[in-house]
């Protein structure tokens, strides 16, 4: 076999590498102990990422004619295409460069010099090793299917599919509820300008009830993807609604007419009643109601069909034989932006909601004062009639806390500030904010705060105990009470009020760790998707071609989702623009002879990219969606899989290589805590 | 873990049980008896230090109540520890978790149990609260079925007190703030049970030792709710809390110049009663606020079912966890 | 009872954000990590304090002292003694800090240092040390032993009064015996107790 010729490139990273790290040392040891398995040139460099480095690389490829590359640098996640396109321009195939993360597995874990440049040697070794066994790749090119797929159409996802069809772009819109709007729909101000939500939202959702770009398919869901970039196969169930969209005309005489009332639990978040056949609100779009069956007294006992009887329009509009349908739609992109959902406040007994009347969550709070609300936007106790003379309104509760969810919820300072202001300026009551911190940050919040300020709303700041109706002294009876320590004075107090609101986290969608699965992306622990890069790469995923958005990625307000909804949107249009996309062919391929079809593979692989050839009984493998994780390689119990760059063959020699330099009994075998004999066997 | 049918549970009584609490003692042996719960004392157990010897040294404190630890391990027969006092089930818990989270700590306790011979193994055996054996392996249903003097119109306030409840190590119970074992209980004896809203709140511990108008208050605050909330009588499941409750009653009244009678009777009497077992054989006439007049109440036959009032029409409904028909 | 609430940052010694030694060492007297360092100053520990509105700090204000380094004024407070062990602040608190075993330690730091006598709660050692002396003699708790030792040693009057009216009472209702009972093995108890006392601190 031809020696390959190897040039080794050792980065300082400033002090970054070269301070925990002797990369001098490190490059003239690869020079010297390394020369007999075919390295001929090694250099360390200060900045081997700078256009000098890259230089350096390029100009010794051409001179010394190196037929492999290995750059020990940072993780392969930042530079592995400066790198790559580096050899490129200098005439190497980009594949046959390797890189060594010296910075994130060496210098940044450890602190003894000697035993980090000892551990830098065996993975430079290994490196070596395993680049020579690297074959030349080419990028595997996809077409792009110009459509995109819009799950979620609260205010992020109609701004991303308003933006993708107001550039020329089909987009399909699915939402699981009857209507779009999500939970913006539900608010009554918002914050800081203290615009109606309605009136800001409403003229969005008009445009794309009518957007000609805009397939519009609410009371759907997605029941499965498959497929990848440019060509995603996804499964739509577009539920019945037994009403004729062709025929209604949303006269709503039919859910006056329903006997069915019930709690409407989402829409008006439990604190007010709808039909069994009803529409959420009144400018809800499409404007065709539909009926729930499970609530529908004709669908349950057989007998009413109210509905149809006072039905105007004819032909009939209600028509109880409509069935699902499946509908099967290729798509190029998906962008999720399936929203939150509200912390339950049950789940902190203390504060008592649920059981003490006059205690509310902040979405209940939103429909009293909505005048489409329950009470036309009276604010009101759970009576129905007595308006509050005081009012408490609790920070944080079910956010930064380790008991509940420890992450801080983004939106609930600037909501209790806002519904602080909404109670004094509507009842005059007395009131006073409970909070561990006020959190104002961007344009025009702090001034908000300070204007909440000058209403003489009150500000305890204490994380409050407990909430009872338990009168303990006189003046307590028949209120609740706030029980909390005023950290300014370091006293206990107890607050009694008529009404409190819980100003309640955001919390990732109850089915988050499920829809991620169904579309290959990550969730984090809480159950928030997880973007590619938390700061240079926010709406896309890992999955290429699914975007994200809203607070379906993490909690966030109003402006922030439409910011992400728009940037997924930029981001989807860019790909859609370039027509077709070229994909990583770093991946794995099944060897049909070998494979005896039992699909350990397909039920590991993270990205769903493994399929199942029925007539041949194998396992096939998506290169488009694959990528390269080596998981199903060595899952496989026949071997019958091999990675193009992660092949058996280069793994062993990889660790051929590491371990010959771990264990050349110069000490570093006891010491180097890394690789143990165990590894071994 | 529920010990098989052969496996009797250790049990350690404490020192309250001993004499101040020998209600308790009485009525769950009277219970067990009927129930054919059967209840292994460890032999020759030490006291658990309550809660003072932590405060002064922290070593010993952990060798004192791992040596019951170690005792009940080693006897034969079986792998649970039932502490019908809520201050020892948490002190004996408490060792025995935090040997298991602390290695080191482990270590320690057990050198100094080495010099009396005796070793323990962290989670070796289970630590559980006396209600946790009703609750959850004698269960509501079969106590119901056994039951034939039920408890019709007593009006109980289940009150767990704090250290059952919290920070509960073992992870048993529904909730540190609320939790409803004892209240389904007391359904099942057919008793009218109360929504207590202090039911986990503090009856004050040895507060009346250390500073007595802190303590009084705090044992005012209790029988104010009970009061407001029309108890007949609180149901306890701890020594500490009976005392408080109960022997202080008097104090509290002439302090505060109130005039509350809410006798405090263990769940474990309440239960005897209701399955018939002779009030003698279950301690009563121990208590020092008389249960005489509130279990006169008791009714013959059972209440006809309170009519739900229905809510007024303008009225918002409850926060719901599921959805409910409304016509 | 000593003035409550003067609080001093020491000025005769290094500032404690250099040394942070007295915040360290109650870290080290409780087992595992108690996660003060983790405390928020949030406060749900002070309000759901059942004898809060009567210590001379909240427990929240005796972390800041702590991490303030104010050694002296944390280990007079009444704050530790005033403590139920009821675990609310630790059920609810949203830092998991391990309130309770903190109260405890500051306790056994009070004594050693003998600020416990110059306390507003001075008493409340003397009594638990009359509680465990017949541990340590007996293996059991003895009530009846534990007042005459407490009660009629340091509270004459009132209190007193109180303590004998429920000591007959008690009697009267079977509750209370007369004498100490020992456990078998006091011997064995004691030479555990011993050996932990040599091994001293903690984990």
């Amino acid at each position: 076999m031809k020696q390959e010729r190897i040039g080794v490139y050792v980065c300082h990273c400033g002090s970054n590498i070269a301070g925990t790290v002797d990369v001098g040392q490190l490059s003239s040891w690869a020079a010297d102990a390394l020369e007999k398995r075919g390295v001929v040139v090694a250099r360390d460099y200060k900045f081997m990422c700078s256009s000098l480095g890259q230089e350096l690389i390029k100009s010794d490829i051409v001179e010394l004619s190196l037929t492999r590359v290995v750059v020990a640098a940072c993780s392969p996640h930042l530079h592995e295409k400066t790198f790559r396109t580096a050899c490129q321009q200098a005439g190497l195939n980009p594949y046959l460069m390797e890189m060594v993360s010296l910075r994130e597995h060496v210098a940044w874990v450890h602190s003894d010099k000697a035993l980090a440049t000892q551990k830098a040697k065996a993975l430079i070794s290994g490196a070596v090793e395993r680049v020579a066994l690297h074959e030349p790749l080419d990028p595997i090119s996809v077409p792009i299917e110009a459509t995109t797929l819009v799950v979620g159409a609260g205010i992020s996802g109609i701004q991303a599919a308003l933006e993708i069809a107001d550039a020329g772009q089909k987009v399909v819109l699915v939402e699981r509820e009857p209507s779009i709007g999500g939970h913006m729909a539900q608010l009554d101000k918002t914050f800081p300008t203290l615009d109606c939500s309605a009136c800001i939202l409403t003229p969005k959702m008009v445009t794309v009830g009518s957007h000609p770009n805009i397939n519009l398919l609410t009371w759907s869901e997605v029941e499965a993807v498959d497929g990848f970039v440019g060509q995603f196969t996804v499964t739509i169930r577009k539920k019945a609604r037994y009403v004729r969209e062709d025929v209604c005309t949303g006269c709503g005489i039919c859910m006056e007419k329903c006997p069915s009332k019930l709690i409407d639990q989402v829409y008006e978040a439990g604190l007010g009643y709808r039909s069994a056949i009803y529409r959420p609100f009144p400018q809800a779009i499409p404007k065709y109601p539909v009926i729930d069956k499970a609530n529908c007294i004709y669908f349950q006992r057989g007998k009413c069909k109210a509905c149809q009887l006072f039905c105007p329009t004819t032909p009939n509009a209600i028509d109880f034989e409509q069935e699902d349908q499946i509908l099967q739609l290729t798509v190029g992109n998906i962008i999720l932006a399936t929203g939150y959902d509200l912390f339950d406040a049950r789940r902190i007994p203390q504060y008592g909601y649920g059981r003490l009347a006059n205690v509310f969550s902040s979405l209940e709070f939103e429909r009293l004062c909505n005048a489409a609300g329950p009470t036309e936007g009276k604010i009101l106790l759970r009576d129905g009639v007595s308006q509050p003379e005081s009012v408490g309104i609790i920070h944080c509760v079910g956010s930064r806390d380790r008991n509940y969810n420890n992450y801080c919820s983004a939106i609930c300072c600037m909501q209790s500030l806002k519904f602080a202001h909404l109670v004094k300026e509507r009842t005059g009551a007395k009131v006073t904010n409970f909070y561990i911190d006020i959190r104002t940050p961007y344009k025009d919040y702090d001034e908000f705060y300070q204007h909440v300020l000058q209403e003489k709303v009150e500000f305890v700041r204490g994380r409050v105990a407990e909430v009872t109706d338990a009168a303990r002294r006189p003046g307590e009876e028949g209120k609740l009470i706030i029980q909390v320590e005023d950290t300014f004075i370091g006293k206990q107090r107890r607050i009694p009020v008529d009404m409190v609101i819980l100003s309640a986290g955001i919390e990732p969608r109850h089915d988050s760790k499920e829809v991620s699965r169904k579309f290959g992306i990550s969730c984090n622990g809480s159950g928030f998707f997880t973007e590619l890069h938390p700061k240079l790469d926010p709406v896309a995923t890992m999955s290429k071609g699914i975007f994200i958005a809203g607070c379906a990625q993490g909690p966030k307000d109003i402006p922030a989702s439409v910011v992400q909804g728009a940037a997924a949107a930029a981001r989807v249009l860019g790909t859609i623009q370039q027509k077709s996309l070229d994909l990583e062919p770093v991946l794995a391929q099944v060897i049909d002879q070998k494979c005896s079809g039992c699909r350990i593979c397909s039920n590991l692989c993270p990205f769903n990219a493994i399929g199942f050839d029925l007539e041949r009984q194998i396992s096939t493998i998506n290169p488009a969606l694959c990528q390269g994780c080596g998981t199903c390689v060595s899952a496989c119990p026949s071997h019958a899989i091999s990675g193009t760059q992660f092949s058996t063959e280069q793994i062993l020699a990889q660790l051929h290589g590491l371990l010959a330099e771990s264990f050349n009994g110069n000490g570093a075998r006891t010491q180097s805590p890394a690789f143990s004999q165990a590894e071994l066997v | 873990m529920k010990p098989s049918n052969e496996e009797p549970y250790g049990y350690y009584p404490g020192c309250s049980l001993e004499k101040n609490a020998l209600a308790y003692n009485e009525s769950t042996s009277a219970v067990a008896n009927v129930l054919g719960l059967k209840f292994e004392e460890v032999a020759d157990w030490n006291c658990c230090g309550a809660s003072e010897y932590l405060a002064l040294d922290i070593l010993p404190a952990y060798a004192l109540i791992s040596r019951n630890l170690a005792l009940a391990a080693s006897s034969s027969g079986s792998h649970s520890l039932v502490a019908p006092c809520s201050a020892c089930f948490l002190n004996l818990s408490k060792v025995d978790h935090q040997m298991a989270e602390v290695p080191a700590l482990a270590s320690q306790v057990n050198e100094a149990l080495a010099a009396g011979g005796l070793s323990y193994q962290p989670g070796s055996i289970t630590i559980r609260h006396l209600l946790d054996v009703f609750v959850n392996d004698v269960g509501f249903d079969r106590i119901s079925s056994l039951v034939t003097h039920p408890l019709y119109e007593l009006r109980v306030a289940p009150y767990y007190g704090c250290l059952i409840s919290r920070p509960d190590y073992e992870g048993v119970y529904d909730s540190p703030e609320y939790p409803t074992g004892l209240d389904h209980l007391m359904t099942a004896l057919g008793a009218e049970v109360v929504d207590f809203p202090l039911k986990t709140h503090c009856c004050g511990g040895h507060m009346t030792q250390i500073s007595e108008p802190v303590a009084l208050e705090l044992i005012r605050r209790l029988l104010q709710n009970a009061h407001e909330y029309d108890a007949d009588v609180i149901a306890t499941l701890c020594p500490m809390c009976q005392l408080n409750l109960d022997v202080y009653q008097e104090h509290v009244n002439h302090a505060f110049g109130t005039n509350y009678h809410i006798p405090i009777l263990y769940f474990t009497q309440l239960i005897g009663l209701a399955l018939g077992i002779r009030a003698k054989e279950l301690g009563f006439g121990r208590e020092f606020v008389s249960a005489k007049r509130a279990l006169a109440k008791i009714g013959k036959a059972r209440p006809a079912p309170k009519k739900k009032r229905k809510p007024s029409k303008e009225a918002l409904p409850m926060p719901q966890a599921t959805e409910v028909e409304y016509r | 009872m000593p003035s409550t609430n003067v609080t001093t940052i020491p000025t005769d010694q290094p500032d404690p954000f250099v040394t942070r030694s007295f915040l360290e060492e109650v870290v080290d007297a409780v087992p595992g990590d108690p996660r003060l360092t983790a405390c928020l100053q949030c406060g749900t520990c002070g309000g759901s304090c059942p004898s809060g509105p009567d210590m001379e700090h909240t427990p929240r204000q005796l972390f800041a002292m702590i991490n303030a380094g104010m050694r002296a004024e944390v280990l007079r407070s009444n704050t530790p003694w005033y403590c139920v062990s009821c675990y609310f602040c630790m059920a609810r608190c949203p830092q998991k800090v391990q309130i309770t075993d903190i109260m405890y330690a500051l306790k056994r730091k009070a004594i050693e240092d003998g600020e416990s006598r110059s306390s507003s709660a001075a008493d409340a050692p003397k009594f638990s040390e009359a509680f465990v002396n017949f541990v340590e003699n007996y293996g059991r708790s003895f009530e009846l032993g534990v007042a005459a030792r407490f009660h009629f040693v340091q509270h004459p009057g009132e209190a007193l009064k109180m303590a004998t009216s429920i000591g007959i009472g008690m009697m009267r209702k079977g509750r209370m015996d007369l004498t100490p009972t020992r456990i078998k093995g006091v011997k064995q108890l004691q030479t555990i107790l011993d050996r932990a006392r040599e091994l001293g601190g903690t984990a």
